[in-house]
């Protein structure tokens, strides 16, 4: 039948662009780069098939305590922007006013139509030794000689805390949005305090929101480049900051190759393991925000 | 009574620190663009006065935004980039909408997770898969066939083609989102009506879903413009405005010239983010 | 079959299955010109799988659809002379009124000074001749089913297609809507086909109905006919209210069957449907309520009929509900019977508790073999 040739017809031309973009711009780079990290030079210009990269990264304790120390502070990044942002969500979706809920939002988008560079910069701006804060501070007459505040791991968390918050709080607000208020006021009607409604019926009904809003702060927050080099100084050992440097500083590709393939399993396992943990599809969660 | 009492003061802490929260993503923001205004060297207080000499002046030391070659250069580059980026993405977003949401084929649960996946890889690494990728081949291709593809090499066309690489499952997924809510028997109302398939498209389904991929094209803009992490690693000599601005920190020191860039970038992006709230909201309700 | 110019829309033989659904299963149907005419049956019986294949957005698996004694089989849905209102209108929420109306007259090309003139000519017979330039989003639910017509009738089509178009609506425009419906099918002079699962808006507005069940037609008749003389248990209990019992036959003389329900009543009916029942088979009872005549047991002032059913109750509860007022009275085996009263809020009016007795003939009881 001619309708099904026409049917037939639009599926491919449809499924072409999509197919030409997943394969050559993500499925064959990443196939590529599998395949240079399981290189290794054994002279100039001639390599052999081998682990030689994977197992250098794990005899040098530099290199996987970066990573380890990465993921960690990764996670301690999530867990901050998780309950400094719920609160926000929650009273942007529930408690805040029709026209107010608007504004609160928006606001919570502006940091994402301003260049991750530009907030670092702010931040640098406000923290450094000749910084806002400390020649307030010195001014107001609470300290004596200017106080450096960048160049820590405080800063870097509270940098990357600042800049990923807002990938938490839109899912959540649009998941509790869509929670009816009275399943709240049932929740104190038959009996429960504001503790146990909130663990009890809140908490369970925002879980989409929460796995996809840890989802990807936990993914951005690993892969972030700039804002650890720029609020941690060149101490800040982010993992990312490694692969830069195996690339662009020492032109070891075939190293860079296998250090990207460890933070991107790293990050899928412990992805993984939190939809496993909360019952969760990556399909569920990420895809519906 | 107690519990009143006790509910009010916590309402009103909750209403502090919902305050205290604004103020803390405002912070940054406000310090990186008032300091454009200092008539200072340096982005630091004190307060010297107000200037506009970091925008229009066009002599050393206060060299202005606008007279600085290197800075539009960067801008003019990143308005390329992402001008390609936006219609490449929303192009492609489209097709992928009507392909998920009209389509049905084997495995399509699977497709899907696939083109969800680039916004969940880090990056850095989408940077330099394409970039390993676009350099092996070109490498190859030089020594086997001293063929020499200059855009393999790092440049604009694999910026271009490293940000298109996930902004593309942003502009898919708000328009597959808009195209769900398309009502499927306005279509056939459409052809019920005389139109032929081209005409349904043309008058009813583009018009419908305009909307949603004027906005994506806008966060596509957004997003290209601002990008660092995967531009980095394919950057050429056409540095875009980021990159600029991050060699220029990194090596001159922070100038309030940055701080000029930063508020001019940050007012068009308020303008442009604007547009787009103001295109949906008018979009009409089905 | 044969085509014929006096059918507007004829159907012969139509099979659609879904898998081993048969979704429309051996349809048969011939539409007299200018006539208004429903399909009826409930949700999932085929009746929307049957209106898209005659507006060809399905094609039949076998079968024959004709248009005008043309067979429109191979006819792309955009090349057919029937249109078709949306359940949910489906009219173009980026297109004001007069664009929307306008859209199938400039998809046949027609020149722009005929199209003003068309668009203004059916706005002004839907009588809504100010509506023009307004947006779809500033009109009421009437006016949106209105304009929806328009833009069908604008085109001058065979047959013009209705799907549930009123099952959005509330109540009170519901029962508007019906009677302005039955107006402008006459006025246009198009042959409608109304497709609905409420019984009530088949039985208002049309000349013919047919009744679908699961694929099937059951049967098709005016609405008297289907109310009165119904050929099968299903439309009995489909089309209008019953009391209804399930009995086995005890006698059958002179045409009226007597028989014992389940629960011990005797009661006597008339054989409808093509199979007879026998002594012993079992037989399914209906008797709508507005036929059971409910009197209070003191006053024996009626005389009723030595062959009527009687049996005697207490009022239960009482339903008013205006002219359609009904008692539920509950009879000496325990069953709640219904049976229309007139209530005047008078004194005389019936009260729970009151002793009673029904009354109906043995014709309007309807027994239906299974």
């Amino acid at each position: 039948m001619r309708a099904t040739d026409i049917k037939r017809l639009s599926l491919y031309l449809l499924f072409a662009p999509f197919a030409l973009w997943i394969l050559l711009l993500i499925l064959l780079p990443h196939a590529g780069m599998m395949y240079i990290s399981l290189r290794e030079k054994v002279a100039p210009r001639v390599y052999e098939f081998g682990f030689e990269n994977y197992i250098n990264f794990f005899n040098e304790p530099i290199y996987w305590n970066t990573l380890i120390r990465t993921g960690s502070m990764s996670l301690l990044v999530t867990f901050l922007a998780l309950l400094l942002g719920f609160p926000i969500a929650y009273y942007i979706a529930k408690i805040a006013g029709n026209r107010s809920r608007g504004a609160l939002f928006l606001m919570c988008l502006i940091p994402l139509w301003v260049s991750d560079l530009i907030r670092a910069f702010g931040w640098i701006l406000l923290l450094r030794e000749t910084g806002v804060i400390s020649s307030s501070l010195q001014w107001v007459g609470l300290i004596g000689t200017p106080i450096e505040f960048l160049y820590n791991d405080a800063a870097v968390i509270m940098g990357l805390v600042y800049t990923v918050i807002l990938f938490m709080i839109v899912p959540l607000v649009s998941t509790l949005d869509g929670m009816d208020k009275s399943l709240i006021e049932a929740g104190y009607n038959l009996g429960g305090n504001g503790p146990t409604v909130l663990r009890r019926i809140i908490i369970p009904y925002a879980m989409p929101g929460i796995v996809a809003g840890c989802i990807v702060v936990f993914m951005l927050t690993a892969g972030s480049y700039l804002t650890p080099i720029l609020l941690g100084g060149k101490n800040s050992s982010w993992f990312t900051e490694q692969i830069y440097d195996q690339f662009i500083t020492r032109y070891n590709w075939e190293s860079g190759a296998a250090f990207g393939f460890l933070l991107l399993a790293f990050t899928s396992i412990a992805v993984w393991l939190g939809l496993k943990l909360s019952g969760q599809t990556l399909n569920s969660t990420v895809a519906d925000t | 009574m107690a519990s009143a009492n006790s509910n009010k003061a916590f309402l009103t802490g909750y209403r502090v620190y919902v305050f205290a929260f604004f103020v803390f993503m405002a912070a940054p923001l406000v310090a990186a663009g008032s300091f454009a205004f200092n008539d200072s060297l340096f982005p630091s207080l004190p307060w010297q006065g107000f200037t506009f000499d970091w925008f229009f002046n066009d002599t050393e030391p206060k060299l202005g935004m606008f007279h600085d070659r290197r800075l539009l250069r960067g801008l003019y580059y990143s308005f390329v980039i992402a001008t390609c980026v936006s219609i490449l993405s929303v192009f492609v977003g489209t097709c992928n909408s009507f392909l998920f949401v009209r389509c049905q084929f084997p495995g399509k649960d699977f497709f899907y997770i696939l083109m969800v996946l680039p916004l969940v890889i880090p990056g850095v690494i989408l940077g330099i898969s394409i970039l390993l990728l676009a350099s092996s081949l070109a490498n190859g291709l030089e020594e086997t066939l001293s063929l020499e593809l200059e855009f393999l090499r790092p440049g604009i066309i694999l910026v271009v083609l490293g940000q298109f690489s996930f902004i593309t499952t942003i502009t898919s997924l708000v328009i597959i989102a808009r195209l769900r809510k398309f009502d499927d028997s306005m279509e056939e109302a459409a052809f019920n009506l005389g139109a032929s398939r081209v005409r349904v498209l043309r008058t009813i389904t583009l018009p419908f879903l305009f909307p949603a991929m004027a906005a994506a094209g806008i966060v596509a803009f957004l997003v290209s413009f601002e990008n660092f992490n995967t531009t980095l690693f394919l950057v050429g000599s056409e540095a875009p405005l980021t990159i600029t601005m991050y060699d220029r920190m990194v090596k001159v020191g922070s100038t309030p010239v940055l701080n000029a860039v930063s508020f001019f970038l940050m007012v068009g992006s308020a303008l442009l983010a604007l547009i787009s709230v103001l295109v949906q909201r008018d979009a009409p309700k089905t | 079959m044969q085509s014929n110019l006096e059918y507007d829309l004829q159907c012969s033989a139509v099979k659609k299955h879904f898998g081993s659904v048969r979704a429309v299963d051996d349809v048969s149907l011939d539409i007299p010109k200018g006539s208004f005419f429903s399909i009826l049956g409930p949700s999932g019986c085929g009746k929307t799988t049957l209106m898209r294949m005659i507006a060809g957005f399905e094609s039949p698996d076998s079968g024959d659809i004709r248009i005008k004694g043309k067979s429109v089989v191979a006819t792309p849905p955009n090349r057919r002379n029937v249109k078709m209102v949306f359940q949910h209108l489906a009219l173009f929420p980026m297109m004001n009124v007069y664009e929307n109306i306008a859209y199938g007259l400039r998809c046949n090309g027609v020149s722009k000074s005929d199209i003003r003139l068309k668009v203004h000519d059916v706005l002004e017979r839907i009588s809504l001749p100010d509506v023009a330039s307004r947006e779809i989003t500033q009109l009421s639910g009437g006016q949106k089913q209105r304009i929806a017509i328009a833009r069908c009738m604008v085109l001058d089509p065979d047959v013009l297609l209705l799907d549930e178009p009123l099952g959005a609506l509330d109540l009170k425009l519901r029962e508007a809507m019906k009677i302005e419906l039955k107006l402008l099918q006459h006025q246009f002079d198009t042959t409608f086909v109304y497709i609905t699962h409420d019984q009530s808006e088949a039985l208002v507005m049309s000349d013919n109905v047919a009744i679908m069940n699961e694929g099937k037609f059951v049967q098709t008749g005016t609405p008297q006919e289907l109310y009165h003389n119904p050929a099968e248990a299903f439309v009995a209990g489909f089309v209008g209210d019953n009391n209804r019992w399930s009995g086995k036959v005890k006698t059958v003389t002179n045409g009226i069957i007597t028989t014992e329900t389940k629960a011990g009543l005797t009661i006597k009916g008339s054989a409808r449907g093509d199979v007879k029942p026998d002594v012993g088979g079992v037989v399914s009872i209906f008797v709508r309520p507005e036929f059971i005549a409910a009197k209070v047991s003191a006053k024996k002032s009626g005389k009723s009929n030595a062959n009527n059913n009687t049996i005697d109750g207490l009022v239960d509860s009482i339903l008013f509900n205006g002219a359609n007022s009904r008692v539920l009275v509950r009879d000496k085996v325990g069953e709640l019977i219904e049976a229309d009263v007139i209530l005047t809020g008078g004194t005389d009016d019936l009260k729970p508790n009151d002793p009673v007795r029904l009354d109906w003939s043995p014709d309007q009881t309807m027994c239906f073999v299974g």
